[in-house]
């Protein structure tokens, strides 16, 4: 290796030879560009002005706040703040809105069905589908078949409590009981109350078997359904006369409804959701079509009637 | 660059010294990043109603491991707004303090899974892991049906949670014990689980799979899931970390 205090000066670039060579071949000492350079030092100054503006060295317990206080959970307050601020006065006057007076603000309303239609593709879709379409065991909530009632007082107590929530007292419970597999029906009996239900709903003729049946359906089912299967809202017993199913229609499904029962699930969304969301949401469902008047006997009905067919033209 | 008062030619030509500085320089930036975690208070923090996992919980867990569940489904919820307008209030560090391993991430091909517990049934559940497009039509997430075929051989869970106990997750001594028995109790609607439910506060004991005669491995996963993100409750004063 040549001796590095000799260095050299190569004739064809001006610049100082590094000072070695391998075979004839040597290094340049070309030094930095200078753009180069001064943007190496500015990345340098740049950083050492980031760490004092924004949270940076860890200490003993904490670490450097940082200038201008900035923190990822303090953004996000503020975003959030934001977002609630813009969003306050309609909040606020949906939520101070009794539901069943929604609809006689039709400007309130509109804001409540697009607000809750946001929400629905949140905390919905998973089980009624992006369409509210519902899926089995999902109830469709497009069409005006309610298990609970289908006015906008009845759809927001469904979202606020939830349907068989076990741990809460005030969720919506029907528990239909497992007639086959605990043995309260003979597997004989089954199969005719099966084939009554059939009749009943207008897909099978009667017959033998359905006939057998129309006795054990009144003892056993009439109480809850309705002595001519017609449901009753109040127990959150379907109609079984209509050609809705929630869990199929077939003789097979009806079977083992009959069999083991349907113990369906809704998340009670009260403890989850905002006062002001879960009304938005409830107005809604109302609107997909199956939106029924209020049932209120004591303000007159006609109001009602015209809110309900507001809320349904609304869309 | 030769300078005056450092020769870097020196370091170049120098394999050991080389190598020694260049330690030096990354063990630096790792002590200056990761050792402070083990030290600060924010990291740390103590949070109200934090619990370990309770035995069923743990085998779900292990076989949301083993399936692979973690390849899509991240377990931690930034501060970010479109974050926590979907999946809730942002996770905390506490949370996934028994996790081992975490299940943290920023890799959404599935939604965040940190705060699923008690958003879905149990039906919802074991139906969407039969068959994810019976009720997520648009879904790319395989089926798992077999889950609810396989009876759950989760082994000894005494020793899983020994093996925990060693590197710090607080089971005691009796907890270890009836690992085994709090394991079969928790998805048995019949079995005494008073026991249980009192070293675990707020776990949840019923047949998860609608199969009580057989614990399979779906009632683990699903229990598992329906525990996420329960135990905290995330708008109590002291759960939050004073925003500055």
């Amino acid at each position: 290796m040549a001796d590095e205090s000799k260095a050299q000066i190569d004739a064809a670039t001006g610049t100082q030879f590094k000072g070695h060579e391998w075979d004839g071949i040597q290094e340049l000492d070309t030094p930095l560009p200078r753009w180069w350079l001064w943007t190496f030092y500015a990345t340098i100054l740049f950083a050492i002005g980031y760490t004092i503006a924004y949270p940076a060295w860890p200490m003993i317990s904490d670490y450097t706040r940082g200038a201008m206080g900035w923190s990822s959970r303090g953004a996000l307050v503020k975003e959030l703040a934001a977002r609630d601020a813009a969003l306050a006065p309609i909040h606020k006057a949906i939520a101070d809105t009794p539901i069943e007076q929604l609809p006689g603000n039709a400007q309130l309303m509109q804001a409540a069905v697009e607000g809750g239609r946001a929400a629905f593709k949140v905390h919905c879709v998973q089980c009624h589908g992006s369409g509210a379409a519902g899926s089995k065991g999902y109830p469709n909530l497009n069409d005006d078949d309610w298990l609970w009632g289908g006015d906008l007082t009845t759809i927001e107590k469904t979202i606020i409590d939830g349907v068989r929530n076990p741990d809460h007292a005030e969720t919506r419970q029907s528990m239909m009981p497992a007639f086959g597999r605990d043995q309260l029906l003979t597997p004989a009996q089954v199969n005719d109350v099966v084939a009554h239900v059939r009749t009943i709903s207008r897909q099978d003729k009667p017959g033998a078997a359905s006939q057998r049946g129309a006795p054990v359906f009144a003892d056993n089912c009439a109480v809850c359904h309705g002595p001519a299967g017609q449901g009753i809202r109040s127990l959150g017993a379907p109609n079984l006369t209509d050609g809705i199913w929630l869990y199929g229609g077939d003789a097979d499904a009806i079977h083992a409804t009959v069999q083991n029962s349907r113990q369906g699930v809704m998340p009670r969304w009260g403890d989850k959701l905002d006062k002001a969301t879960i009304r938005m949401l409830a107005a809604y469902v109302h609107s997909l079509g199956g939106g029924e008047a209020a049932p209120a006997p004591e303000v007159p009905a006609v109001a009602d009637a015209a809110n309900g067919v507001q809320s349904q033209t609304g869309q | 660059m030769a300078s005056k008062y450092f020769d870097h030619g020196k370091l170049e030509r120098n394999v050991s010294l080389l190598g020694i500085a260049a330690l030096l320089t990354v063990a630096i930036g790792g002590l200056v990043e990761i050792a402070p975690l083990f030290w600060i208070d924010n990291t740390i923090e103590k949070v109200e109603g934090v619990r370990p996992y309770t035995p069923l919980e743990l085998a779900g867990r292990n076989i949301y491991m083993r399936e692979g569940c973690y390849n899509c489904h991240s377990q931690m919820i930034r501060p970010f707004r479109d974050e926590t307008e979907r999946y809730g209030h942002y996770s905390l560090a506490a949370e996934s303090m028994y996790d081992h391993p975490f299940q943290w991430g920023s890799k959404r091909t599935g939604p965040d899974l940190a705060r699923v517990g008690g958003r879905y049934s149990d039906e919802w559940h074991v139906q969407h892991l039969k068959d994810p497009r019976a009720v997520v039509p648009e879904s790319i997430m395989p089926g798992y049906a077999f889950l609810s075929e396989r009876p759950l051989k989760a082994g000894d869970m005494s020793k899983h949670l020994t093996a925990l106990s060693r590197v710090g997750v607080p089971y005691d001594a009796a907890a270890i014990a009836a690992a085994n028995d709090d394991l079969k109790a928790q998805a048995d609607p019949n079995a005494d689980a008073e026991a249980l439910k009192k070293r675990y506060p707020k776990a949840q004991v019923r047949d998860f799979d609608g199969d009580p005669g057989q614990l399979t491995e779906m009632d683990a996963l699903v229990a598992y899931l329906q525990m996420l993100g329960t135990l905290v409750d995330v708008d109590a004063a002291g759960a939050q970390e004073e925003p500055q």
